[in-house]
């Protein structure tokens, strides 16, 4: 039905997250109809992340340059990291631009069952990173499931001791939102973890 | 003030006008041994008769597919749909009911999604739902099966299972701490197999099976309480069961707070690797206790009781969760009693139809013979089943 080229390329953007291999031949298909303004494009940018882009050796982000422009920016809060499981949420709190601190991405959660350890994990970059320079607070972002969950509490137990501060966001009612649809759970890590007005 | 004087003045508290929950009709296409039934029902009990294989628990499986969940024989949703001759593919199955359910009358609509065989679809009132909680706040069914005979004889897992069901009842994030639990116990028996010596990890999962394994026991043991004292509050004499959570974990929550029991079992978890790692599993933890169920009246341990005197013990923790429930949210849920009186002799069966009766909800009963109901004349609707087709008697 399709020459091999499109085969292949069929092939390739169905094993992306998030597409199968319907929307990997309606995406051929779209491309195929803009060859000019998107597939060449797409192709060049593909090439040039693909020969550019490296990760920082320093925090994991990923860039064009080694330090990473946010780890090389000397406008950053050099003595607070934010502790990530990858690169998607270091650019989701970047988004809301709510800290000027540096981050630290690990690369994942810990899974025994899915065979993921402490060494699968950048977990020794951070150890380094902050016995080597000023670092006074360590936040850990991680997501609040239970492997996320797990993960903070092995940095936390693994950064005890070596002089920094280690913090963890929020567990609760989320901004905007209406106690009534909130499940138990949530509630219950709202109300443990309330402070004072 | 005016305002809100005016809206409680016209206000009229959904409970007073439908006092239980109950199905008026139902409607199944398709499901099981039924090609096409339709069925009215008042609001009181519903006895339900017929020789084996006739339709009675298909019909009571029908009515469980309206909760969320996999029905009360937790069959594969394909296994629901009738058969054809000849290996044909069977027709997508589906139950509808109206039911008055809290806030008013619903139609209630589940079925097997034509598009993909695999899932459920559910409907309120012709929409669609996706959360299984809105059904949950609208309507409560709960159901006991023959299965059940066998609970005091089964294993402690088995009579965990069974009130973690009823514990959801009341605690609807009991699930997620359960699954929470579990997982981080799984972890920890990986890694503790695998001979991991790393203490940081291992006291990470031990922290996680700490905080969820402690909620998990304090719900169960929040719910057997309640239990225990609703089972005690029957009508008459029917037979009242005392339960109580027993186990390490449950003594601990019985002596201290919550937050001190959470450091003794993770402390307990960590004590004990090298033990966990020779035997595999946690020697410590909610997985470790048990539903104690005694027979009041008889002060003996449920499975030290005859056949019958167990399925009594079974029928008032059913009945006493129904009450509990009632208290809770302000009306009875529908009960599905499936061949529960077979084993009871007639001065039990008589003293069950009678906190059936004061029970005040739908409850749907079924047997082999209008005799074993006989408490029930006058106080219940009865329908003969033959043959999947159902007649008013």
């Amino acid at each position: 039905m399709t020459g091999p080229e499109l085969a292949r390329l069929i092939q390739l953007l169905a094993r992306l997250p998030g597409l199968g291999p319907r929307s990997a031949r309606r995406a051929v298909l779209d491309l195929m109809r803009r060859r000019e303004q998107l597939m060449l494009p797409l192709a060049e940018a593909l090439r040039e992340a693909a020969e550019k882009v490296v990760a920082c050796r320093s925090c994991g982000n990923l860039d064009t340059t080694d330090p990473c422009a946010i780890c090389a920016d000397p406008r950053r809060e050099p003595g607070t990291l934010v502790v990530v499981e990858d690169v998607g949420d270091l650019w989701a709190i970047e988004r809301s631009g709510a800290t000027r601190a540096r981050y630290h991405v690990l690369g994942g959660v810990l899974s025994a069952l899915d065979g993921i350890g402490p060494d699968d994990l950048d977990i020794a970059g951070l150890l380094r990173r902050v016995r080597d320079g000023a670092v006074g607070e360590v936040i850990l972002a991680l997501n609040a499931t239970v492997e996320g969950q797990t993960t903070a509490h092995y940095v936390a137990d693994r950064l005890a001791g070596l002089g920094c501060r280690v913090t963890r966001l929020a567990h609760g009612v989320p901004v905007g939102g209406e106690l009534d649809y909130l499940d138990d759970g949530t509630l219950i890590a709202a109300l443990k973890s309330r402070r004072s007005l | 003030m005016a305002a809100a004087a005016r809206a409680s003045s016209s206000w009229t508290d959904p409970r007073a006008v439908t006092a239980a929950d109950a199905v008026r009709r139902v409607t199944l296409a398709a499901f099981r041994c039924y090609g096409q039934l339709r069925l009215e029902v008042d609001r009181g009990p519903v006895v339900l008769t017929g020789p084996n294989g006739a339709g009675k628990t298909a019909l009571l499986e029908a009515l469980s597919m309206l909760a969320p969940g996999r029905g009360l024989r937790r069959a594969a949703l394909g296994d629901l749909a009738r058969r054809k001759p000849g290996g044909e593919a069977p027709t997508p199955w589906s139950v509808a009911a109206r039911v008055d359910a809290a806030g008013g009358e619903i139609a209630l609509g589940t079925g097997q999604d034509p598009a993909s065989r695999e899932r459920r679809v559910l409907r309120i009132d012709g929409e669609k739902i996706r959360g299984q909680k809105a059904l949950a706040e609208r309507l409560a069914i709960a159901w006991a099966t023959p299965e059940q005979d066998r609970l005091f004889l089964d294993g402690p897992g088995a009579r965990r299972r069974f009130l973690d069901r009823l514990v959801l009842g009341f605690e609807p994030g009991h699930a997620a701490e359960l699954a929470a639990y579990e997982h981080c116990q799984r972890e920890r028996a990986r890694l503790l197999a695998e001979g991991s010596g790393d203490d940081a990890w291992l006291s990470a999962l031990e922290d996680g099976m700490a905080r969820h394994g402690i909620a998990v026991a304090a719900a169960r043991r929040a719910v057997a309480e309640r239990l225990d004292a609703a089972a005690a509050s029957g009508a008459g004499p029917f037979p009242a069961a005392r339960l109580r959570m027993s186990g390490a974990v449950d003594q601990a929550l019985a002596s201290m707070p919550a937050l001190a029991a959470e450091d003794r079992l993770r402390d307990a978890l960590a004590a004990a690797r090298a033990q966990d790692a020779a035997q595999g599993g946690a020697a410590h933890g909610p997985h470790r206790s048990d539903l104690e169920v005694r027979f009041a009246q008889k002060g003996i341990a449920a499975a030290e009781g005859s056949t019958g005197e167990q399925k009594a013990m079974v029928l008032s923790i059913v009945l006493a969760n129904a009450r509990a429930l009632a208290a809770e949210r302000g009306r009875p849920p529908l009960l599905l009693l499936d061949e529960v009186v077979a084993h009871l002799d007639r001065a039990r069966r008589a003293a069950f139809a009678d906190e059936i009766a004061a029970l005040g909800a739908q409850v749907w009963l079924t047997g082999t013979d209008d005799d074993l109901f006989h408490g029930l004349r006058g106080r219940a609707q009865f329908f003969r089943i033959l043959d999947s087709s159902v007649t008013r008697t």
